[in-house]
């Protein structure tokens, strides 16, 4: 090095200043790193976070109102829903026009049972009346009102126009209000009557059950996990295979089993009832309800729970706790004041775990847990499968994805989410 | 190794504590029998005098373990015939090993000598409570198994089951899996689904793993959410999302849908597994291959992969074992042509309860043991080729 004396920038070996040769570098790192990527985050993103965008678009989406009944909307935004009467003969004569091209299309099913998901009743309404105004002359066939209220006296009251009023706009917060068990009414949102809240029942529901999975998780794995971690490597790993296994076995192997062993007629029934605890008229109770769910599933999800506790416990050095007798702590208070300080991040990282997975959990209510052990997601099925109610789905998934995206959030802060191990 | 001297025990205290295990059992054998205050009093009065009577006889130990077996199974059979013997043969072995475990202090040889006798007790209640918490962890899939053999068409040991006469076993619902076209297309779907599922999911997971590890990624907290969340968001959500936006570009009800769907929920695995790998990776060998003038791809195939091929491997059961035990997504995303093993299951669980499932139960149990068995020699692998001892 002979011109240690020069002055100016370092230069790299091509001429470059060095720093400007060090960003280069970095930048085509940053690019490499990134083209690796590329490929996974686009397939993800198409397979996976759009679709569930679309399924959020679709619990405030609203169009098929404003698109198949265009001039009806159109008239009936001069109408006062809360004057008591009917509206006038021009939104009548709008609402033929638009029901006749409707009925051509075969749409005005569609959007009678979307509004009668709103109001009970008007799904006929419209099915009647489109077949019926498909045969008349709509240019010179007036007066409609008197026309459609011949039809059905339905289309005389207004609570059924200000229905149609109220979601004629493109998007609406009516799915997110009827998951929340309320409504629209007349002048903002109101609280449905008492024995149709059944959303937040089963939001409640769904919380108590798998806060108590969460709580039955923790108590069975701290004692499994503290002897996994505390025995010789040799003992411990074989004792591992009892709980990897339960891992690795088919969720529907072991929820068959547990119908097997819960039912009536199952093994511990028998066993019980072989053994004179319990009569034979008298077998207990143990499946189709929220005590079948709950064991069901706090055998599912234990080893997500020990698994986390033991990995946190190996780090515990064995010395503070024998430290700690020495120094004259009881048995309990060297475990209390010593021991269970330090387990705490394994308690957490395993209920954040199991609470997530609980609280979306399906399969399993839907096959042991009957009508009083179902969890929202359950709900959330039959709406899509069976009531075909799509928007109300999404909006109860939009509800569920929310709690669930906060916990992951707890989660990645508590735990950091590089720090998930498996098995 | 014995790192207490110990001594042996007063009959007095043997006979209390096996007089105490003897009527919590004779409490069971009792109500079985009409009557659980007389089960306690003769259970206890047994066990009391033969804890008694055998402090005495401390040098004979194996042949009156023995005798003692073979007198209990022999009360057994009279009481209940076959199953009762055996149940009374294991009352026998533990009652020898419980009253000359007690009478040798052996239960004292492992355990520090400064313990007091409640610390002592407390260490092995609290081993029993951890057993009972195992078996509630392995009952549930042992049980499947026996009844996967059953004659009748129950969900339950029946007579003939627990008199252990051939005539209450058969093979009739393996037979009827395997002869069933419902099970044997589900089978096939199954087969044809995961595989191509784990394929794509590794592939481009192993990839961005790589990408994930490099030292300078910008966004990489984002990206590795983005990544990981198939795995914390509920399956019925993901199953709703891709319902409605296949439906929307026709993929649903297709192979490919079902394939992609579950790549997508296989990718996280196979992230969190290479990461993890990646992360004992020393770095400067692929600098010292790319020193001796192999280019990228070369020091990819012939330096790094093997060496994390424990990882992407084991990534890979993951996301096989995801797409093989799935269920929600697919009765969403596909259609009766994609019927998986899971599915029909499912719906065997929910409608027809035919023992035919536990049969398949009993097949899928020993495919997780196998992979169970293959992951656990893939990680001794992986740690041998690291340096670290096999644990």
């Amino acid at each position: 090095m002979s011109d240690t004396t020069q002055s100016g920038p370092v230069l790299a070996a091509d001429g470059t200043p060095l720093k400007r040769s060090l960003s280069r570098a970095l930048r085509r790192q940053k690019i490499r790193a990134l083209m690796l990527i590329a490929p996974l985050l686009l397939f993800v993103l198409v397979t996976f976070i759009l679709p569930i965008g679309d399924m959020l678009f679709r619990s405030v989406e609203n169009q098929i109102v404003s698109e198949t009944l265009p001039r009806t909307v159109v008239a009936l935004k001069s109408w006062d829903a809360t004057s008591g009467e009917t509206p006038d003969e021009a939104v009548y004569a709008a609402l033929a026009i638009d029901l006749k091209m409707a009925a051509e299309a075969k749409l005005h099913t569609r959007v009678g049972s979307r509004l009668n998901y709103e109001k009970p009743g008007i799904s006929s309404l419209f099915r009647k009346a489109g077949r019926q105004v498909k045969k008349w002359d709509v240019e010179n066939d007036g007066p409609y009102k008197a026309r459609f209220l011949d039809l059905h006296k339905g289309w005389g009251d207004p609570d059924v126009w200000s229905t149609i009023q109220t979601y004629s706009p493109k998007f609406t917060n009516g799915y997110f209000l009827n998951s929340a068990d309320m409504k629209k009414g007349a002048d903002g949102p109101e609280w449905r009557p008492e024995d149709e809240q059944i959303y937040w029942l089963l939001l409640k529901r769904t919380m108590f059950m798998s806060m108590a999975i969460t709580l039955s998780c923790i108590a069975l794995a701290y004692p499994v996990a503290w002897i996994l971690a505390n025995l010789p490597a040799r003992t411990s790993n074989m004792l591992m295979i009892l709980v990897l296994l339960p891992f690795w076995t088919s969720l529907l192997v072991r929820t068959s089993a547990w119908k097997v062993m819960l039912q009536q007629q199952g093994v511990i029934n028998d066993t019980l009832v072989w053994l004179g605890l319990v009569g034979d008229d008298a077998r207990l109770a143990m499946i189709n309800n929220q005590f079948g769910t709950i064991v069901t599933m706090t055998h599912i999800l234990l080893p997500f729970m020990i698994l986390p506790m033991y990995s946190v416990m190996k780090t515990i050095q064995p010395t503070y706790l024998r430290a700690a007798k020495s120094l004259g702590a009881t048995n309990w208070t060297a475990f209390w004041r010593v021991y269970f300080p330090q387990s705490v991040p394994g308690i957490g990282a395993g209920s954040i775990l199991v609470f997530i997975l609980s609280i979306g959990y399906y399969i399993t209510p839907e096959l042991v847990g009957g009508t009083k052990g179902v969890f929202i997601s359950n709900r959330i099925a039959y709406h899509i499968s069976t009531s075909l109610n799509w928007g109300l789905a999404a909006a109860l998934g939009a509800i569920l994805l929310a709690l669930v995206l906060i916990l992951y959030w707890a989660y990645d802060k508590i735990v950091g989410i590089d720090n998930v191990k498996l098995g | 190794m014995t790192i207490t001297p110990v001594e042996n025990q007063t009959p007095g205290f043997v006979a209390a504590a096996a007089a105490a295990s003897g009527a919590f059992f004779g409490l069971f054998i009792g109500t079985s029998q009409g009557s659980g205050l007389l089960g306690i009093l003769i259970g206890a009065a047994i066990m009391a005098a033969l804890g008694f009577a055998l402090t005495a006889m401390l040098s004979k130990e194996k042949p009156i373990r023995w005798l003692l077996i073979a007198a209990f199974a022999v009360a057994g059979y009279g009481t209940g015939g076959l199953p009762a013997a055996l149940l009374g043969g294991a009352a026998g072995w533990f009652a020898g090993w419980f009253i000359f475990w007690l009478a040798t202090s052996r239960y004292r040889a492992h355990l520090a000598p400064y313990l007091t006798s409640g610390q002592v007790l407390w260490h092995y209640a609290f081993r029993v409570i951890c057993g009972a918490i195992f078996t509630f962890l392995i009952t549930p899939i042992l049980v499947v198994m026996p009844l996967s053999f059953n004659a009748q068409d129950f969900f339950t040991f029946t007579p003939e089951m627990l008199r252990f006469d051939p005539a209450g076993y058969s093979l009739k619902h393996y037979r009827d899996f395997f002869g069933n076209q419902a099970w044997q297309d589900a089978l096939w779907n199954s087969i044809r689904i995961a595989p191509m599922a784990t394929v794509l999911s590794v592939t481009f997971g192993t990839l961005a793993a790589i990408g994930l590890s490099q030292p300078h990624v910008p966004f990489r907290r984002a990206i590795m959410a983005i990544l990981i969340s198939p795995m914390i968001v509920p399956l019925i959500i993901s199953a709703a999302g891709m319902y409605f936006f296949y439906s929307r570009i026709g993929l649903q009800g297709t192979y490919m849908g079902v394939v992609m769907a579950h790549a997508a929920l296989g990718i996280p695995f196979v992230i969190i597994t290479v990461t993890a790998t990646l992360v004992g990776f020393d770095r400067s060998l692929t600098r010292a291959a790319a020193n001796m003038g192999a280019d990228p791809v070369t020091t990819f195939f012939r330096v790094q992969m093997p060496l994390i091929l424990p990882g992407v491997v084991s990534g890979g059961l993951f996301a096989f074992i995801t797409s093989f035990d799935e269920v929600v997504v697919v009765m969403f995303v596909g259609s009766a042509g994609q019927k998986t093993l899971p599915w029909q299951m499912f719906i065997g669980l929910r409608e027809q309860l035919s023992p035919t499932i536990l049969a398949v139960a009993t097949i899928l149990v020993g495919i997780s043991v196998l992979l169970l068995a293959t992951l656990e020699l893939l990680r001794r692998r992986s740690e041998r080729l690291r340096g670290m001892s096999p644990g």
